[in-house]
């Protein structure tokens, strides 16, 4: 029995719990006792307890029955011998699964074929493609664990749909006058709500740890210092398996390159995006205000890719031909640069602080807009003088958030600054980030072991480390000139 | 005055504590009427205010005295649905003609709000905001002073004299609210309008307000919305009773508080309706 149709069941017999508990409860209010829950709390409490423990069950029992599985598998697999036909065991083991899932879709009562070179063409006409490495040992393990995966299968449906019955009979019996059903469904609220926000902390934390162990294993080979401090960027690509000489993986370019085209990108965004905030908050009239407000967060939905593309087949070159006719002859803005990719970057953050920016305006209390107003200030020196500082900390927080986003930006570096890890200053040659480099150092035929892949996870954790700190700084600015002013 | 009406003479010879030399029109509404959007807020009100004397404006909330109040400095120009009709003038200067500067108008009319609304900055730059702004202060010590006897004047300058770098919003309720007359005051308004001060104070805090009210009346001239009776009868000298956007009647606080001649403020005094 399938998964699906052990879900739709499960859920079928919540609703009729639910129908049967408030009907039950409905039933018993005859007026003698005030009920302490309204009748639909009794059908929630029902219908959770029908489900909840069942899906708890089935998720619980689907993990267990496939890592028996694999071990199951793993047994009936021969011996590993030096010149086994597969590289390696994980690699026999999936070989297996895939086989055995193709299986399922020949019609049941096919002959199978002993060898694999028979059963290939069977599944290719059923649109199965396979290895071609698949030996033909593998068949009738295969099919025995199609069979077991099966047996399990009905067993964990039978058991959950039996849990479910017993949940909403236990939930119905329940039901009385006095019951507390609306606790009871109060409290489960709570659990489901804190475990969503927990997701997102162990995502996290997951998130750290799984760079964290590659990371440690990139510092086998590369010390942290010339990580670190190192001033070149060369990782000497080598083929799989090839060994290659040590590439130079110093930070210094990519870190340096990072913060530049997002300082740039916060120049063209700050101001811009902080002063059409002032003018959408404090003089906009709300006929301009609906029209230019949802216009300037519709630059926020074009995705970055496409930002990139108008920074490379047009400002790129505008202002390489710009430069060049300026000075007569040689250009002095590269076609790819810093100066280019931050523009760009920049007029893509506008609405994000600007958005972000009218919100901590708008929340100002008009109190103090009308006591300055009615001290004879203009709307300029009221804006300047009191909303801005009282503002201020919710705008240092949106400029950092910002900040943040810009130093993650992937696509229009790549297009419009390049992949060069130059170390310059200069604003006008090409220079590349951090997440470039990640991209860079992941996409292509690597091995996964070699320093040339796991320093993108070096790299990974100093971002999300660079990051971090941005926030940290973020919520101190916040807090301690909130204090002041309040 | 010969600009003076035959009413406000006939009440003022019922106010003993104004001789008739002195009864200056310094700001008069004429034919005033405020528009919300379609919705009329207030009709028709002719009301004087006079030099160095209280005026009282009460009446039932939504009756239309805070509107009328704060169109005397233009206030509801920041609303922008807002739109008043009539004629307004401040020492027969028409407010809303086109050759007044709105700014101008507010540093000679200055505005005290209902709930303190002190700035997020230190006591001393609170009250230094305006000055600052108008350029009264060329020097820090011209500065200092500006702040000091504005402190003064607002009957606050002991309890804070140690603490002038502390913020603003720290200071209790009562003490706000003084912070804000002061602020008021050291722009040196002609006229100070005034919201309802006390209604966000404890009775003490109104006490020292009240008292500082009627000091303030030596320099200034006052006009107070308040919905404490007494309070009205306590601080001011003059008293203009609006209902539904209409003034009803208008005229020295003793008569109106003794024998009105309109019985809805009667009723309205003696607390039978509102």
């Amino acid at each position: 029995m399938s998964s699906m149709l052990v879900l739709a069941i499960v859920a079928a017999i919540g609703v009729v719990a639910f129908f049967i508990g408030r009907q039950r409860a409905v039933a018993q209010d005859n007026g003698s006792v005030k009920p302490h829950s309204r009748a639909h709390y009794h059908g929630w409490w029902a219908f959770l307890l029908a489900v909840l423990p069942a899906l708890l069950l089935l998720a619980v029992w689907n993990i267990g029955s496939s890592v028996y599985l694999e071990r199951h598998i793993h047994a009936a697999l021969p011996e590993r011998t030096a010149d086994s036909a597969v590289a390696s065991e994980a690699l026999d083991v999936s070989l297996v699964k895939s086989l055995a899932r193709g299986l399922r879709q020949l019609d049941a009562n096919t002959q199978l074929p002993a060898s694999f070179a028979e059963l290939q063409p069977l599944l290719a006409a059923k649109g199965v493609a396979l290895a071609t490495d698949t030996q033909d040992y593998m068949i009738p393990i295969a099919v025995e664990a199609n069979a077991v995966q099966d047996r399990l299968g009905l067993i964990g449906a039978v058991v959950t749909l039996v849990l479910s019955i017993a949940g909403a009979f236990y939930a119905l019996r329940q039901v009385a006058p006095r019951a507390r059903a609306r606790n009871n469904v109060e409290r489960l609220m709570l659990w489901g709500l804190l475990a969503a926000s927990t997701i997102a902390i162990l995502t996290t934390v997951g998130i750290v740890l799984s760079m964290l162990f590659q990371t440690i294993q990139f510092f086998d080979s590369v010390s942290p210092a010339s990580f670190f401090f190192g001033t070149v960027w060369d990782p000497r690509f080598a083929a799989a398996g090839s060994g290659g000489s040590q590439g130079q993986f110093g930070l210094i370019p990519l870190l340096s390159g990072t913060l530049y085209i997002a300082f740039v990108a916060l120049l063209v965004a700050v101001p811009v995006g902080l002063m059409s905030a002032v003018y959408m908050a404090e003089y906009a009239s709300p006929k301009v205000r609906s029209v230019v407000k949802p216009a300037l967060e519709l630059l926020a939905g074009i995705p970055t890719i496409v930002y990139g593309i108008f920074a490379v087949v047009t400002l790129g070159p505008f202002l390489r031909d710009l430069s060049a006719v300026l000075t007569g002859g040689s250009p002095f803005i590269q076609g790819q640069s810093i100066f280019t990719a931050g523009l760009v970057m920049g007029v893509m953050l506008i609405p994000v602080v600007s958005s972000l920016s009218d919100d901590i305006i708008t929340a100002v209390p008009r109190a103090m807009r009308d006591g300055s107003l009615g001290l004879g200030a203009t709307r300029s020196e009221t804006i300047k003088r009191v909303i801005l500082p009282a503002a201020l900390p919710g705008i240092v927080g949106a400029i950092l958030l910002t900040a943040s986003r810009a130093i993650g930006e992937t696509m229009i570096v790549v297009l419009a600054a390049g992949v060069a890890a130059n170390l310059t200053a200069n604003p006008f040659e090409a220079m590349t980030t951090i997440t470039v480099k990640i991209v860079n150092q992941l996409t292509g035929d690597l091995e996964f072991n070699s320093p040339q892949t796991l320093v993108a996870f070096a790299l990974g954790i100093t971002l999300f480390a660079l990051t971090l700190v941005m926030n940290i700084v973020a919520l101190y600015i916040v807090r301690k000139y909130r204090e002041q002013y309040e | 005055m010969n600009i003076m009406t035959e009413q406000s003479l006939e009440n003022a010879v019922g106010d003993k504590m104004n001789a008739k030399s002195n009864e200056v029109i310094k700001m008069r509404g004429d034919k005033v009427g405020v528009f919300y959007g379609e919705k009329q807020a207030l009709f028709d009100v002719n009301l004087d205010v006079r030099l160095n004397q209280v005026t009282a404006l009460i009446g039932p909330s939504g009756c239309g005295k805070s509107t009328f109040l704060r169109c005397l400095n233009r206030m509801n120009d920041t609303i922008d649905s807002a739109r008043v009709t009539g004629k307004i003038t401040l020492d027969q200067e028409d407010i809303y003609d086109k050759s007044i500067d709105v700014v101008e108008l507010r540093a000679r009319v200055g505005m005290v709000f209902q709930k303190p609304n002190p700035f997020p900055k230190s006591i001393y730059e609170n009250v230094a905001y305006g000055p600052r702004i108008h350029g009264l202060a060329k020097r820090k010590a011209d500065m200092d002073q500006i702040v000091e006897s504005s402190l003064k004047k607002a009957a606050i300058w002991n309890e804070v004299k140690d603490r002038l770098h502390e913020p603003g919003t720290g200071l209790s309720g009562g003490q706000q609210q003084r912070l804000c007359i002061a602020r008021a005051i050291a722009v040196s308004p002609e006229v100070i309008l005034m919201d309802e001060p006390c209604s966000a104070l404890d009775p003490i805090a109104t006490a020292r307000v009240e008292e500082l009210i009627d000091e303030l009346r030596q320099n200034y001239t006052i006009v107070i919305v308040t919905h404490s009776m007494q309070q009205a009868a306590r601080v001011s000298q003059r008293t203009a009773m609006f209902h539904l956007g209409y003034l009803v009647e208008e005229g020295a606080t003793d008569k109106m508080f003794t024998n009105p001649d309109d019985k809805r403020t009667q009723d309205y005094i003696t607390g039978r309706f509102g």
